[in-house]
């Protein structure tokens, strides 16, 4: 059973001006779904097929060496992506509330500091990558990781996902990293983020 | 920074090594007055390469990425023995550089030798094929130059994420590498002729996720004079 695409859920041009609509179609309908179809690839024929993308890439030591490397890669790029579409929305920005938001305000002191330093990890990733809030046991905290490599690998549970790959935004900021992660707090679908805490509670 | 058991620091002696003087000027960087890096001009105009490079790719790739890994490596190396030292000696022994600033010399020094070294082997008159003493080092290490053309193409297409892929020069011999982010074979003590930036900053604004045609077309502006120049520096 392969893996698919999944469709955006709004149009290419729904979170302009924050990320522009050329940016949206070409990250979705070629990168995303290269990563999906390198993936399957990469998995056809082999005990992975049928296996949850988060079971595939928890426990990477169990893929057979020959294709661990394309399946962290590929498997990484399908399951970040799919998250990234979800936690952004036309209608996000603002801050999240409930029990997402004392965990915030727990971990970080309060929301602008954790916007800080969020804000921080994804600036100062070098090179590709991604900066995430994670969940792992009620608590939150603030990572990055390089390419596709997802915080799954290593057991946690990411809620939120920001793209820094220059494909994420080099079409609208080209150089200019910092105005695209400021600008990507306008677009936080704060309610799904808080609907991914609460499930992995 | 370590004194060395002979006394000398390592910049006393670089100051003494003509060599590395020569293979500044080679491979492009510049030591201004005072020791610090300064951006090389581009050595043709901005749109000098199109349709392969864009104007706009140049112009922002020079004059915000290759500064911004210039300046940053300034900021870096302020105040501390690495001044005055040449790139290649700071990446050939990154070791030796304290280790708060060893990330940012190695991210930031790496792009700003890298930059240096890719804006001299491209030129709106490249192209063609090698030929002398690096074509028959090319053909001996390949087979022929299709051969080689497509194994640095597919080195350059198969970095996943943002890297280099490089021709280098190790006793002579050469042979194909790749590198994450802006490490250079510097580090690894090989000498690179000839490398294509395959961070996605070199090629988006024109080929987007086309990386394969980007690779196609930096074949057309291989300045292949100067990477024999560099090969017979090396030797």
């Amino acid at each position: 059973m392969a893996f698919e695409l999944p469709s955006l859920p709004y149009a290419e041009d729904a979170l302009e001006p924050h990320i522009d609509a050329r940016t949206m179609g070409i990250h979705h309908g070629k990168h995303h779904a290269a990563y999906t179809s390198n993936l399957n690839a990469a998995i056809e024929g082999t005990s992975l097929d049928g296996m949850s993308i988060e079971a595939i890439l928890g426990d990477l030591d169990s893929v057979p060496e020959g294709i661990r490397t394309a399946v962290r890669n590929n498997g990484g790029g399908y399951a970040n992506h799919n998250l990234f579409w979800q936690i952004m929305g036309p209608n996000g920005g603002g801050e999240p509330s409930g029990a997402l938001a004392d965990a915030i305000n727990s971990a970080f002191g309060s929301f602008a500091d954790f916007q800080s330093a969020f804000s921080a990890a994804a600036a100062t990733r070098f090179g590709s990558g991604w900066a995430w809030l994670v969940t792992d046991g009620g608590a939150v905290s603030v990572t990055s990781t390089p390419n596709q490599d997802t915080p799954l690998m290593d057991g946690g549970t990411p809620i939120l996902g920001l793209d820094v790959w220059e494909h994420a935004y080099y079409l609208n900021y080209q150089n200019r990293r910092p105005d695209y992660i400021a600008a990507f707090f306008n677009v936080i679908n704060w309610d799904k983020v808080a609907e991914l805490y609460a499930a992995a509670g | 920074m370590a004194e060395r058991s002979d006394g000398l620091s390592r910049r006393d002696v670089l100051k003494l090594a003509g060599g590395a003087v020569l293979g500044a000027a080679l491979s492009g960087v510049s030591l201004a007055d005072d020791g610090t890096f300064a951006l090389p001009p581009l050595p043709y105009a901005q749109d000098a390469l199109e349709p392969h490079i864009d104007a706009r790719t140049m112009g922002i790739h020079h004059g915000k990425h290759h500064a911004g890994y210039t300046n940053k490596l300034n900021a870096a190396i302020e105040g501390t023995d690495l001044i005055g030292m040449s790139i290649e000696d700071i990446l050939g022994d990154l070791n030796a550089v304290p280790e708060d600033i060893r990330t940012a010399v190695r991210n930031n020094g790496g792009g700003y030798a890298n930059h240096s070294l890719f804006w001299q082997i491209m030129s709106p008159a490249g192209g063609g094929e090698p030929s002398g003493a690096l074509a028959e080092a090319i053909n001996s290490a390949f087979g022929n130059f299709a051969d080689f053309k497509s194994s640095f193409s597919a080195a350059a297409g198969s970095v996943f994420g943002s890297g280099w892929a490089w021709l280098e020069v190790d006793n002579g011999a050469l042979s194909l590498s790749t590198t994450p982010n802006q490490d250079s074979p510097l580090m690894r003590g090989k000498t690179p002729i000839l490398g294509i930036d395959v961070w996605e900053h070199a090629y988006y604004l024109h080929y987007q996720n086309r990386r394969a045609d980007y690779i196609n077309a930096f074949f057309n502006i291989i300045h292949w004079g100067k990477v024999g120049e560099l090969y017979a520096a090396a030797g």
